[in-house]
């Protein structure tokens, strides 16, 4: 994945971690007191970022305040609940799926299971 | 022609529901997936185009007596919007059931195909802000969740490899070691072109209960052949055991208890590529 990637990462943990909104230069600011060498980055960087994060829905800019601020517009829990629902696949989808499949297992089975699970 | 309009006819009733209502399960599919997958392909691709192609023999054979006769008369009417001599009704509603079923299944391909792009690169950007990359395993990112999952996501470019940290905690180094050879496996071998190929069909004919059968035995197949590629790099305990703790997900049973616990009531699947192992 590449540097944009990264820094997309970086700026939606601090909206996600703090509390109230941020503008791009607060955000350059704590970027910069995060990274290892302490260097800012281009406000414009910055900016581009989060306009691809906002075209994303990812955040939402506050128009009504100068210079304009952004927050996230869901938590970290609510998309990785989202991101784990997709991969375990619709919980009720896979409850479907494994009722269907549940079958007897018949002794000799159990012991040929038992065996593979416990050889090394 | 209407012979050979029956004898395809024939041939693609046979394959929409006879051949697929009877493979799934066969036990030579089980011991050779590869073979397993090239036989289901095959099944599929034949039986579309000897449907669409029986139904173009109908057609024509009303108004032709050969395949170039009937190209002629076809194209006349194409480019002349000429009515070939003997054709009725019965010509042009085969011939644009031809037509229909051709297009419709083209379309469903596409469709298919596009969402999945999409759905696939949302999901890549999401994994890009939940998740870190790992220091020490290129190409793979951790996700700080408690259920256990792993997968790898293709990519034109790259491929990601996707562990949870639940997942890591559970399993030891050689049971991850088989859940990433299995996952990469999958990329590798371009499992997701496969799956995306039957999914189409399964949405294209939702009516036809085999096309449903087909997409998920062939899902099946996929995963042993990735379990056969993850044999190369571990032994068949180790992937077993990690088969076993992966497919139990969120609701998971002590590790100790494991062999235990799982012979009750086995989702059958699992239980098929647990067996092949032995």
């Amino acid at each position: 994945m590449n540097s944009l990637g990264e820094l997309e990462r970086s700026v939606m943990d601090l909206l996600w971690t703090g509390a109230e909104s941020l503008s791009a230069y607060d955000l350059q600011s704590k970027l910069a007191a995060h990274s290892e060498t302490g260097r800012e980055l281009a406000a414009t960087t910055i900016l581009t970022v989060l306009s691809r994060l906002e075209n994303k829905h990812f955040v939402v800019r506050e128009r009504d305040s100068r210079p304009h601020r952004y927050r996230a517009v869901a938590a970290r829990e609510a998309h990785m609940a989202d991101l784990m629902h997709e991969v375990l696949g619709g919980a009720s989808d896979r409850a479907a799926v494994l009722e269907r499949f549940v079958g007897q297992v018949s002794s000799e089975e159990a012991e040929t299971l038992r065996r593979i699970l416990n050889s090394h | 022609m209407v012979v050979a309009a029956a004898v395809l006819g024939f041939i693609s009733i046979l394959l929409a529901w006879p051949v697929p209502a009877l493979l799934p399960g066969a036990r030579w599919a089980y011991r050779r997936p590869t073979l397993g997958l090239l036989v289901w392909q095959i099944v599929a691709l034949v039986g579309g185009i000897s449907m669409i192609s029986s139904l173009v023999l109908l057609g024509a054979a009303t108004f032709a007596t050969d395949l170039p006769d009937a190209a002629t008369g076809m194209w006349r009417f194409v480019t002349h919007n000429e009515l070939p001599v003997g054709s009725s009704v019965w010509s042009l509603l085969a011939l644009s059931g031809a037509l229909f079923l051709t297009a419709h299944l083209l379309l469903n391909l596409l469709v298919t195909v596009v969402y999945a792009e999409r759905e696939r690169a949302r999901h890549a950007q999401l994994i890009t802000l939940l998740s870190e990359p790992m220091a020490d395993r290129p190409g793979t990112r951790l996700i700080d969740t408690r259920a256990p999952v792993a997968y790898c996501l293709p990519g034109a470019l790259k491929s990601i490899t996707v562990l949870t940290a639940g997942l890591i905690e559970i399993l030891d180094e050689d049971e991850l070691l088989a859940v990433i050879e299995h996952e990469r496996a999958h990329v590798r071998l371009r499992h997701d072109i496969v799956l995306i190929l039957f999914t189409a069909w399964k949405v294209s004919l939702p009516w036809l209960p085999t096309a449903r059968n087909a997409s998920r035995e062939v899902a099946l197949l996929l995963e042993m052949h990735a379990d056969d590629n993850a044999l190369n790099s571990v032994d068949r305990g180790s992937l077993a055991r990690a088969i076993t703790i992966v497919s139990e997900g969120g609701a998971l049973p002590q590790r100790d208890e494991l062999s235990a616990a799982l012979p009750e009531p086995t989702p059958q699947d699992l239980r098929a590529r647990l067996l092949r192992l032995a």
